[in-house]
């Protein structure tokens, strides 16, 4: 029989303690959830060898309001997150590891309902969780749930990306419609609250980075526009690699839905989050095959170039409007907050 | 986006600019102040300063709540939510307003003031109806468009009986701050881009003494961008003929007498103030309204004996003579270095209206487009 | 300044109405206008209709927009 009372508990201190209230917990709901071989040991670490090539390591802190979105939850976001920050080096991402912070009071329901979206989005990228950590502060010091994640994964040779390779004539390929996320987010929050069929884009990229390097091994630099959006990802390509770069406004894939949340709050959709979306900047020689390729994969179904990169020394992003004039595209300044003039 | 899309036709707009290069004269200028932050931004976004000749230029006036708020209103609200229990709800917009001493909103909020962000006036009502225990502040700020929605929820706050619900009213008015500008004659304007929103509310008819007064044309202009160079056509050929009238491009919204419904509603709430402080405009006469003593107990100035703030300007900082008129940003010296929209110093570079902003971003594009 | 929206009134409550915005759905108080009715166009500021488009109004203004396309393709 259980020990634990899913359905109607509460994350008390002794959940964090050490002791048996925390082996409980572990075992009822993220063993059994996370299942996996190396997690199953039982271990305070994952011990397992790496085939050969370069390893990367990327991590990433979750903190999202609320805690359910539609498309998602913190808990496959946390798991995608990491995989998509892993794969943006061309990696194949090997293992996770999580670190829960919870808040005394926190629905044990919520949380196994947690934990079940994480799980499913692991296995579903076939990236498992095999090792984790959890404590628990007290009422009021966390926001009901923090997820930390860890992942690590293999370059293989030959694959040289970074945010720094940029050169200008290169191509620039967003691989679907921007804002999803972010809209989503919004749409479900307290004192905002709108009705949208907008779901979170939140997805793992790296099975369809696996198919962009097979076309086009000259990748120079894949980042995923998350928080600050296209704008804030663009602008800092064109400060690491010391280029400009120009786009064109009716070349971006948006949703007229995301457009009209925005216009409805004064946002601007290049700012807005997403979290199953990708920039890829490559030789422009190889943008017609790979734009091909990443068609036939499901999440980049609507991927399409949108601008190319420039010599400027100012490192500027120029947008060419659907109206005909030019404006710069500035790194976003403070947050994105809706305004009302 | 209907009622959108169709007013944002590039095509169009060119052949709209090219009536104004033939129809404006070589030999005269054409100062054209578009008083809303709304067109300064349309005027930027859109590139539309691109398709003008030379000799028609925008002069950016003080159409932005948010830029014309003085600091110490803002210190005001920042003192009241320190020293008292209270909940104080915002438009976003003002989160990052310098107020004195490098201070702002949103540092109060990160010092644990309870400062919380509102999408609409109601949102701010619905969070006092949810913490009864608390006073709930709503500090409203804006001009005529924003003022009815702020007496709409203190006309339901009385009728509820609301205890602890309170307006920091800040709003302010558009005939007399364009009438102040004009009057002062500091900044030479040919024709004025009246406003599109305020003039829903107030209507057309509401600038005709400006107009007659001042001899000076307004086209009351939509914020889309065929709108505005539509509108910057209709004021060429005024200037051309030497009139000085009142004309209405944004038909489509705004009417000669405006929306009664939301005027007798305002009249019913507010009274006019005597004496307001703009940020850049000084202290203006009956430019603003206040709570009338019917509605007294829900004016959080009262409710908490809230006193007037003088903060000094910040050095440097020509933000009043942007507001004016009478300059353009980038001869402010702190603009774009200790000035920027990472770190305002100024109110205009924080709101995306502010023409220091807009100028911040295109200003760099156009510059070095020109160095090019 | 004041940044409105035209949006499309789907369903009437009173002093409220839902609004469509490209699928956008919002809530949006009514007070401010007299009358109003599901398939009208409205200014939507700080969740406040202000106004309602006149639809006739705006196709004036486009309908000469139209024309100086015209002219110009005769031109």
């Amino acid at each position: 029989m259980s020990k634990l009372d899913i359905k109607n508990g509460l994350i008390e201190m002794g959940h964090g303690s050490g002791g048996r209230a925390s082996a409980t917990l572990i075992e009822e709901i993220f063993v059994r959830h996370f299942d996996n071989e190396l997690l199953n040991q039982g271990n305070d670490q994952a011990l397992f060898s790496i085939p050969a090539g370069r390893m990367v390591i990327s991590t990433d802190g979750h903190v999202i309001t609320p805690l359910f979105f539609p498309g998602g939850d913190i808990g496959s976001l946390s798991i995608h997150g990491t995989v998509n920050d892993v794969a943006m080096s061309g990696a194949t991402p090997l293992y996770l590891s999580a670190s829960f912070i919870l808040e005394e009071g926190f629905p044990l329901a919520d949380l196994e309902r947690i934990v079940i979206s994480m799980a499913k989005a692991s296995i579903d990228a076939g990236v498992p969780v095999v090792t984790g950590d959890t404590k628990v502060v007290e009422r009021g010091k966390g926001d009901g749930v923090f997820i930390t994640t860890t992942g690590v994964g293999i370059v293989p040779d030959g694959i040289n990306i970074s945010g720094d390779l940029a050169k200008p004539g290169d191509a620039i390929i967003v691989s679907g419609s921007i804002g999803d996320h972010g809209i989503a987010i919004l749409s479900s929050r307290e004192g905002l609250q709108f009705g949208t069929t907008i779901e979170s884009d939140s997805a793992a990229l790296h099975t369809l980075v696996a198919e962009m390097i097979a076309i086009a091994p000259a990748i120079r630099c894949l980042r995923d526009p998350t928080r600050g959006g296209l704008a804030t990802t663009l602008n800092e390509l064109a400060r690491q690699s010391n280029v400009g770069i120009s786009i064109q406004e009716t070349s971006i894939p948006i949703k007229a839905e995301v457009k009209g949340a925005c216009e409805l709050l004064g946002l601007d959709p290049l700012y807005i989050a997403n979290e199953g979306k990708l920039v890829c900047i490559v030789p422009a020689e190889d943008a017609g095959q790979l734009l091909a390729a990443m068609h036939k994969h499901p999440l980049g179904q609507n991927a399409a170039i949108i601008g190319n990169v420039c010599e400027d020394a100012q490192q500027m992003v120029v947008m060419k409007t659907a109206f005909g004039g030019s404006r710069v595209v500035d790194w976003l300044a403070g947050e994105q907050l809706p305004r009302i003039c | 986006m209907k009622f959108v899309d169709e007013y944002r036709d590039g095509d169009v707009a060119q052949l709209l600019a090219r009536l104004i290069r033939q129809e404006a004269k070589p030999d005269r200028n054409y100062r054209l102040m578009e008083f809303c932050g709304g067109h300064t931004h349309a005027i930027f976004r859109f590139g539309i300063v691109d398709l003008m000749p030379d000799n028609v230029r925008f002069i950016h006036g003080p159409g932005c709540p948010v830029c014309v708020l003085p600091a110490g209103r803002i210190e005001a609200a920042i003192k009241l939510v320190e020293e008292n229990d209270v909940i104080l709800c915002t438009y976003a917009d003002l989160m990052r307003v310098p107020a004195g001493k490098r201070d702002s909103l949103q540092k109060a909020k990160a010092r644990g003031g309870d400062i919380r962000m509102v999408y609409s006036a109601t949102d701010a009502l619905a969070i006092a109806q949810a913490n009864r225990e608390k006073q709930v502040v709503f500090f409203a700020i804006g001009f005529e468009t924003t003022t009815p929605p702020t007496a709409a929820v203190l006309k339901i706050a009385n009728a509820m009986q609301l205890t602890n619900f309170s307006v920091f009213c800040n709003h302010v008015e558009t005939p007399p701050a364009m009438m102040h500008i004009l009057s002062a004659g500091e900044a030479k304007i040919d024709g004025i881009l009246g406003p599109s929103h305020v003039s829903t509310i107030i209507g057309s008819q509401a600038y005709a003494d400006c107009c007659d007064k001042y001899r000076v044309p307004l086209v009351i202009a939509g914020f889309e961008p065929l709108d505005v160079i539509q509108s910057v056509l209709m004021l060429v050929r005024q200037i051309n003929a030497g009139e000085a009238s009142v004309e209405n491009q944004y038909t489509r919204a705004v009417s000669k007498g405006g929306n009664k419904k939301a005027q007798s509603l305002m009249a019913e709430v507010f009274e006019q103030r005597p004496l307001f402080e703009w940020r850049g405009l000084g202290v203006l006469p009956e430019s603003a309204v206040q709570i009338r003593s019917e509605f007294a107990d829900f004016d959080a100035e009262k409710r908490f004996g809230m006193q007037a703030i003088a903060t000094a300007d910040i050095k440097g900082c020509i933000c009043p003579a942007v507001l004016r008129g009478m300059n353009n940003p980038d001869e402010c010296k702190l603009f774009g270095t200790a000035c920027t929209p990472e770190d305002p110093k100024g109110a205009c570079m924080v709101s995306s209206e502010g023409a220091c902003a807009a100028y911040y971003s295109y200003g760099r594009y156009r510059a070095a487009e020109s160095k090019a | 300044m004041c940044l409105a929206v035209p949006a499309l009134v789907v369903e009437l409550n009173g002093d409220s109405a839902v609004v469509d915005l490209d699928g956008i759905r919002k809530e949006t108080s009514t007070v401010l206008l007299d009358e109003i009715a599901v398939g009208d166009y409205v200014l939507i500021h700080v969740g406040f209709a202000l106004e309602r488009i006149d639809p006739v109004e705006a196709a004036k203004t486009l309908k000469l927009f139209d024309e100086l396309k015209a002219m110009d393709a005769e031109a």
